[in-house]
């Protein structure tokens, strides 16, 4: 028996991604958009048109990622106006730096809106407790990987916990259905303050495919702030750890 | 005639064919059939008609000779009566008759467990609320209640868990869900745009993405005259097994993890990632989405994307069978899993079961094998797993086993296809069948998803509705942890691993 296990455990083999700020996800991973101007831009209007979401604005010309869910179909209307790059690292603290704008190569990540607190208290530990108000799954599950042992993000000191009195911030995922809101505030009152709060997917930042739902009431968002938006659908785990890892100061690089 | 006799590769029915029976008629005929194993309800609902009232669906399953049957009637809205129910008679109607109730306030007469089932939005009594859930009670000095939820302490979905115990000893669970209700089906029909209903499908249940998309895509192709190339069915079955793979690994690995089997649990992982990973390298998402679209697809399979899928998931499974071989020879690991909740074959086919957790029962309900269209109807004759325990060793036995089984069958296909250099594209705009009831039926890794759609005059789907296998399944939960102790209910609650935002749309 011993032997099967070690038999697994050289199959196995290494498996933690030594150094996390160096990911670059496979070629066909849809991230970060860049958009370029041209002199027609009828075919932005027919990828305007399609887009389900309502994320593309033709002028001025623009794609909220706070709305995308990645499906990639206005790229392939508008070739020469939209191509999705691999580039996870998406994360902003403002909700309208999710707004791509034509010539943009990097989503800005605005230090401004950091709270000094922030810094003070979470660079060394960060213990998050994950929400779920709707969200379909694969969000959490991509959350959840966030700490399994590829990425294992855990030996930075980041970490879900169980009880949001032991938490340092909320991690909302789904677009708040009226059946959780209640649920979500109490959670999210429990946690001792100072405290984060992280919306995690195009769902949570705009309420995505379910905006208009009559079964989502986003009157959240009206009482508190939000310290940092991610986007995707689902939020890949490294769009996630980056933001993170920039928001308590200790990413190594500009983007 | 009570039925319309169809089945799963035909193509969509005029609504005007199916049959309008007398309520009676088709109760008296479903308490007969349904003591009939072959027998299973797909779906049964009710919907507006134009000038209002209501037309009640049903669609059974005969898995005896592949056919389904649709039914319907008209009951007289203004009448006091109420129709007699008939979960009084065969249980596996209960989730159907509860949401009937809820969205109209039809009254079941004798519905034995009338409850709420996910408080939609628009739902018939505002007055039913969270709050004020009907818990099933029982009293005693020896008794204690313990309240789960809806915030559960993982990142998982959130729903309401309420036991009450002798002790340690479980002796009633029940299940209170709608936490995640988005109002799916009606966002389904707020817009044509069929690219949208496309991307909602996938967000139905994000860890079966490929399972409701290729059931939203059937649908819509079934009600169209347009045929549907081989090439592009093999590649949906394709990503179909690559997520049962996916799913299944991540179970096997959270299994583990509940009993602290920590080699077992990364080991797990780490496959996980790389099945994902594949899906992700062959079309851009970890969990398939934008990859399963109507009459086509944006990421055709190229040599070289064949090439890496054959060659991951055969190094996948090679790893995988490791793991596997070393569990179920653990003893700590076999005494915590054999004879954990249980839930017996007669049961489970009371209830409904569907899908891996009914077949882990011994109850073998596989639409791949019973209902199969395209790559199953041909390439592959599916058989399905069978276990005969029903306890929580079956079920982790059970995704063992298909895990093996859907890496042969990705094998089997690919080993033998030749890439299509024009492969068709998706197409959001051929003309749809007016007037008329379309219906797809996938096994996904959880088990018989099924999606309804009706059309009006002019083609456009102004109803839809959909059945995550979770529907059914939540109540085997239930079932399986009656008399266990209450430390059972996470590795239970993880062999079964049921949607909660599918069950609540
Ligand atoms: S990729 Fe985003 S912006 Fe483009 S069509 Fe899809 S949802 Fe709209």
């Amino acid at each position: 028996m011993i032997f099967g296990k070690l038999r697994i455990l050289h199959s196995h083999g290494r498996q933690a991604i030594p150094d996390l700020s160096r990911v670059e996800l496979a070629e066909r991973f849809r991230g970060r958009p860049e958009l370029t101007l041209t002199d027609d831009m009828s075919q932005v209007e027919q990828a305007a048109a399609i887009c389900p979401m309502g994320a593309i604005s033709v002028s001025p010309f623009t794609l909220d990622l706070g709305r995308c869910l990645f499906c990639g179909e206005c790229a392939r209307c508008a070739q020469h106006n939209i191509r999705f790059t691999n580039d996870y690292r998406m994360g902003a603290t403002r909700r309208e730096d999710l707004v791509v704008r034509p010539g943009q190569t990097a989503v800005p990540f605005f230090e401004g809106a950091v709270r000094a607190d922030i810094r003070r208290m979470f660079s060394r530990s960060l213990q998050l407790r994950e929400v779920s108000a709707g969200g379909d799954a694969s969000i959490e599950m991509e959350l959840g990987a966030t700490g399994n042992v590829n990425f294992d993000f855990g030996r930075f000191g980041v970490r879900f916990t169980a009880s949001p009195r032991h938490a340092d911030g909320l991690v909302l995922t789904g677009p708040v259905t009226s059946n959780m809101a209640e649920a979500l505030e109490i959670c999210y009152d429990s946690i001792p303050t100072p405290k984060l709060l992280v919306v995690c997917g195009s769902e949570a930042c705009s309420g995505g495919l379910f905006a208009e739902s009559r079964a989502v009431d986003r009157s959240f968002f009206e009482r508190h702030t939000v310290d940092l938006w991610l986007p995707g659908a689902p939020t890949h785990p490294m769009t996630f750890i980056e933001a993170v890892t920039r928001l308590r100061g200790k990413a190594s690089s500009e983007r | 005639m009570i039925y319309l006799i169809t089945d799963n590769t035909a193509s969509a029915v005029p609504i005007a064919r199916i049959p309008v029976v007398d309520y009676m008629d088709l109760y008296n005929d479903l308490c007969e059939r349904m003591k009939h194993e072959r027998y299973h309800v797909a779906h049964y609902f009710a919907a507006q008609v134009a000038g209002g009232g209501l037309r009640f669906y049903l669609l059974l399953l005969d898995d005896g000779e592949s056919k389904v049957m649709i039914s319907s009637f008209v009951p007289d809205y203004y009448s006091e009566e109420g129709l007699p129910s008939l979960t009084a008679v065969h249980p596996a109607f209960h989730p159907f008759e509860r949401e009937i109730h809820e969205l109209y306030g039809i009254r079941f007469n004798a519905h034995p467990w009338c409850k709420p089932l996910r408080f939609p939005f628009d739902r018939y009594d505002r007055n039913s609320t969270m709050h004020n859930y009907p818990f099933y009670e029982m009293s005693g000095s020896s008794l204690h209640e313990v309240n789960v939820g809806p915030i559960h302490a993982g990142i998982i979905e959130p729903g309401a868990f309420r036991f009450i115990c002798n002790g340690e000893q479980v002796l009633h669970l029940e299940i209170a869900l709608g936490y995640q209700h988005r109002g799916v089906e009606s966002e389904m029909t707020r817009s044509t745009n069929r690219l949208r209903q496309s991307v909602l499908a996938e967000a139905v249940a994000g860890d079966s993405a490929v399972a409701h998309a290729t059931a939203y895509a059937e649908l819509v192709e079934k009600l169209s005259s347009r045929s549907r190339s081989t090439h592009l069915e093999r590649e949906r079955a394709v990503a179909l097994e690559l997520e049962r793979m996916a799913m299944h690994i991540a179970d096997t690995g959270a299994l583990s993890m509940d009993i602290g089997f920590q080699l077992y649990q990364v080991a797990c992982e780490a496959l996980r990632t790389m099945t994902i990973n594949t899906t992700q390298a062959w079309c851009g998402n970890r969990f398939g989405k934008g990859l399963i679209r109507p009459f086509g697809t944006n990421f055709p399979l190229t040599a070289e994307t064949v090439e890496m899928i054959r060659r991951n998931v055969g190094e996948i499974r090679r790893r995988y069978n490791e793991v596997r071989c070393e569990m179920k020879e653990s003893p700590s690991l076999l005494a915590r899993f054999e004879q954990c909740g249980v839930v017996p074959r007669e049961e489970m086919r009371r209830i409904g079961g569907v899908g891996q957790a009914a077949r882990a029962s011994g109850l073998c309900r596989d639409i791949r094998a019973s209902h199969p269209s395209g790559v199953y109807a041909e390439d592959i004759c599916h058989e399905p797993i069978v276990k005969r325990h029903g306890d929580v060793m079956a079920r982790l036995m059970m995704r063992c086993r298909e895990m093996l089984q859907s890496a042969d069958y990705i094998e089997k296909i690919l080993s033998a296809y030749t890439p299509l250099d024009d492969m068709p594209r998706p197409d959001y705009h051929s003309p749809l069948a007016a007037e008329s009831l379309s219906f797809a039926l996938v096994e996904g890794w959880r088990g018989e998803i099924c999606h309804v759609a009706l059309t009006d005059a002019g083609g456009r789907i102004v109803k839809y509705k959909i059945k995550d296998p979770s529907l059914h399944n939540w109540f085997a939960l239930a079932l399986a942890v009656r008399g266990e102790g209450i430390s059972d209910f996470p590795i239970c609650n993880k062999s079964f691993n049921l949607s909660y935002c599918g069950h609540d749309l």
